[in-house]
């Protein structure tokens, strides 16, 4: 597998995010998690932290509170 | 008092009495249609002895999940001026020191965009800003970010940290907390604005024993200055208490330390400090004639919480002496190790000291690496949960 950069991770979580939108709010260490599985040795937790914050800051996601913090797809991206 | 555009009679019984009254508080904000309309929402609530507010959902400023704390009123057709009132934590100062210039700006900027309801300060520590629009947000973030403030934490991240103002006002400080909080505010800052924890984490900061900021009842990771030398004792202003005959020295001071180490013979005060259990009581009555010990430092707690998902739990010692000195960085260890394990393996909204009844303190220290020590008790002189194989 290629190395992971933050945003071909950021990407993978996009997807997974889509994937499960409507079905299961995911948190940030469920998507690490996730990634980690999916790319193994190509992937840490800095990473994913980096991914995150890709995603936050160029408003594809955003935070959700519910009970605890989640991390969602930003429904106001691309208007 | 302003024209009410609702009758509060019920609210207005909280106005009596000689103590302070929020009712009086919010009233004097009365000629904003929020407030109006806060104060209208509010009697229906004491009528109905039902709350009317809703809360959580996708509010704050781009970038960050914390610092913005969605409400939405439930009734929003009758009191539409508060359909929307959301709560904005902004990180507070370490110690709450501030010039009048600061204040005032901050005052203007939240008359600008919001109710100009303030709590000054949260339980949290944060300078709170109460009620405004979700429009409102960014405008207001930006204003406080030009004004050199930032947003502080809520939801499942580090929470805004804490500090007494101890040495900049306090003589009993034994490290310098408000260098300490700033200095975790400042490293931490992507954990404070990116929630990516099980639950919430917070990090309060005192100078002594007193612990003014609650932290050992009110942190996750409780930091409390201590020494471990001697009390410092003067003999000279010792004797002017004695003969000032205003205290008790036997009875007060020596009759109510809980160890019973402090020797008076009605000339002199000894302390056997090796029982010492640094409860601050002779510190406190006799401030002229006693003062914590030179050699200074902290000890770290952790585990404490408000009964939300379970019960209250106060924090339990996890170091029991520490020096405290910059740049931290045996403790900074200390709590990336924490995190790492309880973000891992934590359950949603499970507070680390809940984390830690669950695998028990034993596990928790070898995960992270820490050895067992006989002052991690739950309270002094009861067991330590931790079995020893000698
Ligand atoms: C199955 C047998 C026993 C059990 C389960 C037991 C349990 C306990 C427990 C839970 C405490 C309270 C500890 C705390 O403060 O948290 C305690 C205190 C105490 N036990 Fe026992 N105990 C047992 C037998 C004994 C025996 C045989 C003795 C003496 C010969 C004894 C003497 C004491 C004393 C003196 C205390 C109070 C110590 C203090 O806190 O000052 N126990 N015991
Ligand atoms: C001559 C015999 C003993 C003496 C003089 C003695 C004395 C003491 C004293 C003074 C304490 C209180 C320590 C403190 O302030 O924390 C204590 C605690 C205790 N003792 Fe003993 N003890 C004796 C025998 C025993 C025996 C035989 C047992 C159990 C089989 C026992 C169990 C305990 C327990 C459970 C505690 C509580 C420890 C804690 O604070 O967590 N003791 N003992
Ligand atoms: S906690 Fe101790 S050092 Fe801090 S202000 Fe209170 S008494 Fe002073
Ligand atoms: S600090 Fe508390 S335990 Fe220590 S000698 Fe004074 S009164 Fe006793």
């Amino acid at each position: 597998m290629p190395a992971q950069t933050p945003e071909s991770v950021a990407d993978a979580m996009y997807a997974m995010l889509k994937d499960y939108a409507g079905k299961k709010n995911l948190k940030a260490m469920d998507l690490t998690k996730a990634m980690i599985e999916k790319f193994g040795d190509d992937c840490d937790k800095q990473l994913c932290k980096s991914a995150i914050r890709i995603l936050m800051d160029d408003a594809r996601c955003t935070y959700s509170y519910v009970g605890g913090s989640y991390v969602v797809l930003n429904p106001d991206y691309g208007k | 008092m302003t024209d009410k555009k609702y009758p509060t009679p019920l609210l207005d019984d909280l106005e009596k009495g000689p103590w302070p009254s929020f009712v009086k508080e919010i009233k004097k904000s009365a000629k904003s249609p929020m407030v109006q309309d806060l104060l209208g929402l509010l009697e229906r609530s004491y009528e109905e002895k039902i709350g009317h507010w809703k809360h959580g959902g996708l509010v704050g400023v781009q970038g960050y999940g914390g610092g913005v704390i969605g409400r939405y009123s439930d009734l929003p057709a009758e009191f539409p001026d508060v359909s929307e009132f959301h709560t904005i934590r902004v990180n507070q100062p370490s110690g709450w020191f501030y010039t009048s210039d600061a204040l005032r700006t901050l005052c203007d900027i939240w008359d600008r965009h919001g109710s100009g309801l303030t709590n000054m300060h949260g339980s949290t520590g944060d300078i709170v800003f109460l009620g405004t629009k979700t429009t409102e947000l960014e405008p207001i973030f930006s204003e406080l970010t030009a004004a050199g403030f930032d947003l502080g934490g809520s939801g499942s991240d580090m929470r805004t940290p804490s500090c007494c103002n101890g040495m900049a006002r306090c003589e009993w400080a034994c490290y310098d907390t408000m260098a300490f909080c700033n200095d975790v505010t400042q490293t931490y800052q992507d954990e404070l604005h990116r929630p990516a924890f099980p639950y919430k984490f917070k990090i309060k900061a005192s100078g002594c024993p007193n612990d003014c900021v609650a932290s050992i009842a009110r942190s996750d990771m409780s930091v409390i200055g201590t020494w471990r030398d001697d009390i410092q004792i003067d003999p000279a202003a010792v004797k002017e208490y004695a003969l000032a005959g205003k205290l008790d020295i036997g009875k007060d001071v020596a009759g109510r330390c809980p160890t019973k180490v402090i020797d008076w013979d009605g000339t002199t005060l000894a302390i056997d400090n090796s029982n010492c259990v640094k409860c601050m009581h002779c510190i406190n009555v006799m401030p002229k004639a006693l003062s914590p010990g030179k050699d200074r430092g902290a000890t770290i707690l952790i585990g404490a919480k408000a009964p939300i998902v379970q019960g209250a739990l106060l924090a339990s010692v996890l170091v029991p002496f520490i020096k405290l000195e910059q740049p931290y960085e045996d403790v900074k260890e200390l709590i990336a190790a924490m995190w790492d394990l309880w973000a891992e393996h934590g359950k949603n909204r499970e507070r680390i000291g809940e984390f830690i009844q669950r695998i028990g303190l034993g596990n928790f220290l070898e995960q992270i690496g820490l050895d067992p020590a006989p002052e991690m008790v739950i309270q002094p002189r009861t067991n330590p949960y931790i079995f020893y194989n000698l």
